[in-house]
């Protein structure tokens, strides 16, 4: 745009009486040239930059002058604020991690003999469109550890080391001898020698009965001892059938772990037999029986990925995962520049491998590391599909972005006035990024 | 809002056997329109159908209809046209439009070039469409015709300061919960007729071993569907109307007591699959194929939504009728509430032949043509019930018409979009807060009534 506007005015001509410039062009001819790229600028860049800003200064419907207060609201919604919030993340960590990782892989591959290939692949995320890489992350994060990967992964790591219990959802049916007690459940009344004890829960569901459940069959009492059982008072079709009994078809909690307890003190424990039936020594004499927490562990869910904490960090990683790459074949190419004997002198006075990457690699490399952060910087401001796709709605506002918001209020909320006000902001805040660059270009150039 | 209503329109792929049932129906329904334009070629003129339908002779008039339903449901609409086209000899286009179709109206009338017919899926933008002076009022046949099919509620919604505009030519029923037939068999449970005997309900599903609920909350639209069911039938319509218009705030005792009474449901630890947050990364499709896959153990034994769930049923291998039933949302107050949403025809270009169109339209013969492909349901209380293709869709619109003027339209579709129609803004994100913290009821209220405060003052 800059340079086109600069060679539309040429320099006048030194002698007034030829109407040639220097070049031998007339200036008619060269307007008649510039013409199509000045329209096709001016149409599309340069009148839609100028009416959004004059957009900017007008209430909602576009028929009042609203003066600032558009810009007012940029610092006064909470949900811009948000937005902003994210952003700054966003540029701060996007394009640093991802030149990062961009050089960890320039570096390594250049030394790895199937080097190449590994770039094809750490460069094929880039072939996938925004949105495709969102629709795949929004799955690769699900919540649900059968269909997210990461959840899958990471419960996969967690239950190797704590294994979740046989009776997650076990609860008290109805007139229940049982109370809850610190997530476990407790009987209301004591047990007594030569008494049988019920405790029957339900909600477990069948497919999650231990295998060796059995039918459940009422413990016979015993001179000396407590009995009991405990067993899962439901049976399919018709409910709870006889309460406080077991019922022909019903089921045993096989393993289910049972404590007596006397003023807060585990005396006894026991678990329950495959056909739910259990023993206690005359110890638990006048305790209260305990089913206590460890039986109802909940399977353990995985992490919150998309949740309200996590979801902005979560987004960053598919967007490092698309463009480390794109980092990582500018830095490659800037390596290839790099003279080999600097490198080759560092080593022979005796640098390290870690020294010649600190000291001599990355110093040599800092113009393009420069141009590349900067590069996706701009490309970050910007970013839009992925959080729109990946956030599901609940979290939507939580991962809320500059680029985002401006789409929500100018299309879904009918408030292009603020719309056009976070255009203006968003371009004022790519425009130092923006002359950076050029600036470096010239220099670059001048060299 | 926006959300659902897509829904309906983008997958509607009726379940197999239901469209076979429907394709052998819709051959003996164009044979006998054959006869009827013969015999109406004859008396010179003017055709006449069987329900005393009259629409006049319009060689040579060309119509274009704009709505934004895509797939089997514009398939079948516009095998309604053809029987209009076939009747009157006019010739009819189908105009695909893109949501919100009242945005896209706007360009083609900028363009000079409107649709003759459009339908509308809000009360609103019938309004937006009278404010602009789009819409024409339908003349007179179109209005006998819709007087004598129409309950006056239906007629009412189509109205704009006193004037007929509108004619709702499909609805929704959002009153609706659907269930596993098998879970409910294997814990003996029963359909309910009341919230107290929902809960008995779920708490029976709850101790089979099942979760009772699957809420689609990464969806804020389900969960503002569930609130207006609950505050329909609970604080009873004039409430809602006010509520609707905002002339109540959201911190009215009445909106405490619905959202107290959600609470029974959603704030009960378990009875929401995958506990608050999973229900808040679960979207609407995935919230029905989860109540209808798992064999007899599915990861929740009841969904709530309106009858466009069956569409996503349809994704599932269970079938509409033995393994996924329906009855109406149980009345939590005196009597069951009926949420609908639907489609009006809204003439934009005056004529014979769109007046024509609106008539046929509004009659039971149009209706009972796509009723009988499925997937649709039609407010006109002249559609018999044996239109429908299956007894859960004859359950469904009787429901609706049985409710006479005491359903009410979808609340979040009548207030501004800013608060009921922005994923994670407004009511969507307040009750998507109230679902993750179901014991702040004053903290819920306290922030939907500064959203809406915000929504409605900005008038737009």
């Amino acid at each position: 745009m800059a340079s086109a506007a600069a060679a539309g005015t040429p320099p006048g001509p030194a002698a007034p009486k030829s109407r040639r410039s220097v070049t031998g062009t007339r200036r008619t001819v060269a307007a008649l040239f510039l013409l199509p790229a000045l329209v096709l600028l001016g149409a599309l860049v340069v009148y839609p930059i100028g009416y959004s800003i004059i957009r900017s200064f007008y209430n909602a419907s576009g028929d009042g002058f609203a003066g600032f207060d558009n810009y007012k609201a940029l610092f006064t919604d909470d949900g811009i604020r948000t937005a902003l919030k994210n952003n700054i993340i966003w540029v701060v960590f996007a394009p640093t991690v991802s030149t990062a990782l961009g050089l960890v892989f320039a570096v390594l591959t250049e030394r790895v003999r199937w080097g190449t290939a590994f770039k094809l692949v750490v460069f094929m995320p880039m072939a996938i469109s925004m949105l495709a890489a969102g629709i795949i992350f929004r799955l690769v994060y699900d919540q649900d550890p059968d269909k997210g990967v990461a959840n899958a992964v990471w419960v996969g790591v967690h239950d190797t080391f704590a294994q979740s219990s046989a009776f997650p959802k076990a609860h008290p049916g109805r007139e229940s001898p049982l109370k809850p007690d610190q997530g476990g459940f407790l009987t209301t009344a004591t047990v007594h020698t030569g008494q049988t004890v019920t405790l029957p829960l339900v909600g477990v569901a069948p497919d999650q009965m231990p295998d060796r459940a059995k039918k459940a069959v009422a413990a016979k009492p015993e001179p000396g001892r407590i009995t009991g059982t405990t067993w899962q008072d439901f049976t399919r079709g018709k409910g709870v059938g006889k309460l406080g009994v077991p019922d022909p078809s019903e089921l045993g909690y096989a393993g289910m772990r049972i404590e007596a307890v006397k003023d807060g003190k585990v005396v006894a424990s026991t678990k329950a037999a495959g056909d739910g039936t259990f023993t206690l020594p005359a110890t638990a004499d006048g305790a209260q029986l305990r089913l206590p927490a460890s039986n109802f562990r909940e399977p353990y869910n995985g992490v919150d990925w998309l949740g309200p904490s996590l979801v902005t960090p979560a987004i960053i990683g598919s967007y490092v995962w698309m463009w480390a790459g794109f980092a990582m074949v500018l830095i490659a190419a800037g390596l290839a520049g790099v003279p080999r004997e600097l490198l080759e002198a560092a080593r022979v006075d005796g640098a390290n491998e870690w020294q010649v990457f600190r000291r001599v690699t990355v110093p040599l490399l800092a113009p393009v590391l420069a141009v590349v952060t900067v590069t996706l910087m701009i490309n970050v401001l910007k970013v839009f599909d992925l959080v729109y796709i990946i956030a599901p709605g609940s979290s939507q506002d939580d991962a809320n972005v500059l680029a985002l918001e401006l789409y929500r209020k100018g299309f879904a909320e009918s408030q292009p006035g603020i719309a056009s006000a976070i255009a203006v902001f968003l371009l004022l805040l790519v425009i130092p990024v923006m002359l950076f660059n050029i600036r470096r270009l010239r220099r670059e150039v001048r060299r | 809002m926006r959300g659902n209503s897509s829904t309906i329109r983008t997958n509607t792929a009726v379940t197999t056997v239901a469209a076979l049932l429907a394709g052998a129906l819709v051959l003996t329904a164009c044979s006998s329109g054959d006869g009827k334009k013969g015999s109406g070629d004859t008396s010179g003129g003017a055709t006449a159908s069987g329900s005393g339908l009259t629409l006049p002779r319009l060689n040579g008039a060309s119509l274009e209809v704009a709505a934004v339903w895509t797939g089997t449901e514009q398939k079948n609409f516009k095998k309604v046209l053809a029987e209009f086209e076939k009747r009157t000899g006019a010739k009819v286009t189908f105009v695909p439009a893109q949501d919100p179709i009242i945005n896209f109206l706007g360009s083609k009338i900028a363009g000079g070039q409107p649709p003759d017919v459009a339908l509308l899926p809000q009360p609103g933008a019938i309004k937006q469409a009278v404010d602009k002076k789009w819409a024409k009022p339908l003349g007179a046949d179109a209005l006998k015709e819709l007087q004598k099919n129409y309950s006056p509620g239906w007629q009412d919604i189509g109205k704009v300061d006193g004037k007929q505009y509108g004619v709702y030519y499909k609805a929704a029923n959002k009153s609706l919960i659907w269930y596993n037939a098998k879970a409910f068999e294997n814990a003996g449970a029963k359909e309910p007729k009341t919230w107290q005997e929902l809960l008995t309900t779920a708490q029976a599903v709850y101790d089979s071993g099942v979760t009772p609920f699957s809420v689609g909350g990464a969806d804020g639209w389900t969960l503002t569907d569930w609130f207006e069911n609950v505050y329909l039938s609970q604080a009873g319509p004039e409430k809602y109307d006010q509520l609707a218009q905002h002339k109540i705030k959201w911190t009215d005792p009445s909106v405490k007591q619905a959202l107290t009474t959600l609470a029974q449901i959603w704030g009960k630890k378990d009875y929401v699959a995958g506990g608050a947050d999973g229900a808040l990364q679960t979207e609407f499709p995935n919230s029905v194929t989860q109540t209808f896959t798992g064999g007899d153990q599915p990861k929740a034994a009841m969904v709530y939504e309106g009858d466009f769930v069956q569409v996503n049923i349809g994704d599932t291998k269970a079938k509409v009728g033995t393994d996924a039933k329906v009855f109406p949302f149980p009345a939590v107050g005196s009597s069951a509430p009926v949420v609908s949403g639907g489609d009006a025809a809204v003439i934009l270009k005056d004529s014979k032949a769109a007046q024509a169109l609106a008539t046929f339209l509004a009659s039971p013969d149009a209706a009972t043509i796509q009723a009988k492909l499925g997937g649709y349901l039609s407010p006109n209380k002249n559609v018999p019930d044996s239109a429908y293709p299956n007894p859960v869709q004859q359950k469904i619109a009787k429901a609706l018409i049985a409710s006479g003027d005491d359903f009410r339209f979808d609340m979040s579709d009548q207030a501004p979009q800013a608060f009921g129609g922005t994923p994670g803004k407004g009511e969507w994100k307040d009750l998507q807060d109230f679902l993750k913290n179901p014991k702040d009821v004053a903290g819920a209220q306290a922030k939907l009534e500064k959203d809406a405060a915000a929504a409605y003052g900005n008038g737009s």
